[in-house]
């Protein structure tokens, strides 16, 4: 599996100021018994988008989304808390959206968002709060510069590990670099059987 | 600077292939992979996409338990899945194992079980070992001094596929328990303490090691259930250093060493804790003479407070949307609060001392009327052993309900689920909104906290019902 290659992304941003999304928010467990990843976007933040009767809720910060134009989620400190469910980037991914900034976000969640070319950022409080307070601003994050612009003169540096950075720029995926090692990981095995 | 090295050094040090660089993450050897039916059929369709196999079926064993039914098959052997996906995900997990040779515990096999209760029931968790799971909750095993995380779906295809994972080294913290728990208080209690002193990411980005005096007093059972939590802290990796405790508990398991290796083991074993004057980046100190039964009030573990305590002010909006979402009485006591459900249950709490635990309060007694209560155990074997100490028979006679082992109302895939506006005290690890079924409000707790309340139908401090009330609390 391979995604397409990340390198500047202008976007609107969906904003959900809460802090502590855990993923049984972003996907719930209803959802899991899957056994495909795609398709799994129509069930993103379900319980926040949709009333019992299964109506679109008003007060959605998803109301007027639009896929295209809105591909950059922002959201609350330690975003993506929780279960370690790979179906919540997948879910956030095939919904639409390329990239998530907060404050903070889990570490399982952060790991398993940017191996599917999920970008998932931290950025500076002051950065994170302005960004929260604009709902629907259009925004660019440069990966290659590690730069999040919220406006012309508003620019913050975020820092992302460098080999997650590799892999999105160049479009490829982990498992190819891992199985680069099959030789020293079979020296290890017989020094370690 | 000293020499001295961690637990959590050691372990390290011992796993890793290829040391990490600036640009790149360490190649870390896993020793055991376990897998369940929700996080690894993606993984085994990549390796099937690329016509790969599994590198080490040997290290690798599988388990059912999240989508599996807790009520017994009908006269004709169907079990009553929740929903046709449900079943065609345990199909999918049947299919995969026997394809790529991996060892499956499936329906009727005496073995299976919760992944993180049966790997350290049979022995395959051990001190020393790097283990991993397509499940948050592995850093359970660490209890036995092992470093055992959880990963996501593409991970659980890297480990399958090269039995090794791209990892850089975290951060190590150190929490020390001083002093010895007071009577009626449990590792849940502790665990709930912990998260609520450091919050529910106190602990991002550090392997945690537990010590100090109430941490060796813990049994193994006791132990799990700590690094069970310690992902709810926001740690991935939670340790005990392997003791006298954790020997005596691996001797003689199923997959244990035996004879001369077991001697050679102990030896390696014994080398693992953390030596003397070792740095940590992070380290906090925890009284536990002076916890007290928790509970949690809002929709983050963090929110936990003694059971005996009133609901709080809200001083955020993260914490209003929780008071908004869990309805307690602001400034009444938790006690106040009558309880729909109960759950004894999940990898944190279903062990056979869990169940003990339970039983104790509930011998004699009667849930209070209406208060759906479910007893859950974890394993196959920890029903067979509650069964022959006759445990099923004090839940039975108490009105509670004994289903067969799973994850159930955890996580709630599996059919097993509140009603909306249900206030359901749990002995799981995780009180997020919807957790539990749509619009469920959950209460994390002891088993002991949950069986007094399911008698009381409210939120119920257990010391009463276990001779251990203190005054002063
Ligand atoms: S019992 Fe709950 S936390 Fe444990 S493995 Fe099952 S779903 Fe996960």
């Amino acid at each position: 599996m391979s995604f397409d290659s990340f390198n500047i992304l202008k976007s609107r941003t969906v904003v959900l100021r809460q802090e502590n999304i855990d993923t049984d928010q972003i996907i719930s467990a209803r959802f899991l018994t899957t056994t495909l990843k795609e398709g799994l976007g129509q069930s993103v933040f379900y319980d926040w988008r949709y009333d019992e009767g299964g109506r679109p809720k008003n007060s959605s910060a998803f109301n007027g989304y639009n896929p295209d134009t809105h591909k950059i989620l922002v959201a609350g400190a330690n975003f993506g808390c929780g279960s370690s469910r790979e179906h919540a980037p997948w879910a956030l991914k095939s919904f639409g959206f390329e990239a998530v900034i907060s404050s903070d976000i889990a570490d399982i969640f952060k790991s398993n968002s940017l191996k599917n070319g999920l970008l998932a950022i931290e950025v500076d409080p002051k950065t994170h709060a302005s960004l929260l307070n604009t709902p629907g601003a259009e925004i660019t994050i440069d990966l290659e510069r590690q730069i999040v612009a919220v406006s012309d003169w508003e620019k913050a540096h975020f820092d992302i590990e460098p080999f997650a950075r590799q892999c999105l720029m160049n479009g490829v995926d982990q498992l190819g670099a891992l199985m680069s090692h099959l030789p020293e990981i079979e020296a290890f095995e017989v020094k370690r059987p | 600077m000293s020499d001295a090295k961690s637990l959590f050094d050691k372990l390290w040090e011992r796993h890793v292939v290829v040391e990490e660089t600036a640009d790149a993450p360490a190649v870390l050897y896993i020793d055991l992979h376990l897998i369940h039916e929700v996080t690894s059929p993606q993984a085994f369709s990549v390796l099937n996409e690329r016509g790969l196999k599994v590198r080490r079926p040997d290290r690798t064993i599988a388990t059912l338990d999240h989508s599996t039914p807790t009520l017994p098959a009908n006269a004709n052997g169907e079990l009553a899945y929740a929903t046709p996906e449900a079943k065609r995900q345990v199909e999918t997990l049947i299919a995969n194992c026997k394809q790529h040779d991996v060892e499956l515990f499936g329906l009727g096999d005496p073995r299976r079980g919760i992944v993180h209760v049966i790997g350290p029931e049979l022995g395959l968790t051990q001190p020393g070992k790097t283990i991993v799971c397509g499940d948050s909750h592995t850093s359970t095993h660490g209890a036995f001094g092992a470093l055992a995380f959880g990963i996501g779906t593409t991970e659980v295809g890297h480990v399958l596929a090269t039995q090794c994972v791209l990892q850089r080294k975290p951060k190590s913290m150190r929490v020390i328990f001083d002093g010895a728990l007071a009577p009626g208080v449990s590792a849940k209690d502790m665990a709930l303490a912990m998260i609520a002193e450091i919050g529910a990411d106190g602990g991002r980005g550090y392997a945690m090691e537990f010590a100090g005096e109430a941490v060796s007093a813990l049994s193994m059972e006791g132990r799990m259930t700590l690094c069970n939590m310690s992902i709810e802290a926001g740690a991935r990796v939670g340790m005990v250093a392997p003791d006298e405790t954790t020997f005596e508990w691996m001797k003689g398991r199923d997959f244990a060493p035996q004879g001369d290796e077991w001697d050679d083991a102990l030896a390696d074993w014994r080398s693992l804790p953390t030596e003397e004057g070792a740095a940590f980046d992070k380290e906090i100190r925890i009284d536990a003479g002076a916890i007290r039964p928790m509970i949690t009030y809002g929709v983050s573990p963090d929110a936990a407070a003694p059971v005996s305590a009133n609901a709080p002010r809200p001083q955020t909006d993260a914490q209003q949307h929780a008071a908004d979402y869990m309805k307690f009485e602001i400034g009444r006591p938790f006690s106040d609060a009558p309880v729909d459900r109960v759950f004894i249950g999940s990898c944190t709490n279903s062990r056979l001392s869990d169940l003990r635990e339970a039983a104790t309060i509930m011998r004699g007694r009667k849930v209070k009327n209406g208060v759906i209560t479910l007893v859950v155990p974890g394993s196959e074997a920890v029903k067979r052993a509650a069964e022959a100490e006759k445990l099923h028979e004090v839940f039975l006679a108490a009105g509670a309900e004994w289903r067969e082992p799973g994850c159930s109302m955890c996580i709630a895939m599996n059919g097993d689920a509140g009603a909306p506006g249900e206030l359901v005290v749990s002995t799981s690890n995780r009180n997020f909104i919807g957790r539990q079924g749509k619009g469920v409000r959950t209460v994390l707790a002891s088993p002991a906290t949950a069986a007094a309340s399911a008698i009381e139908g409210r939120i119920t401090d257990p010391r009463p019902y276990l001779g251990s009330m203190k005054e002063s609390a």
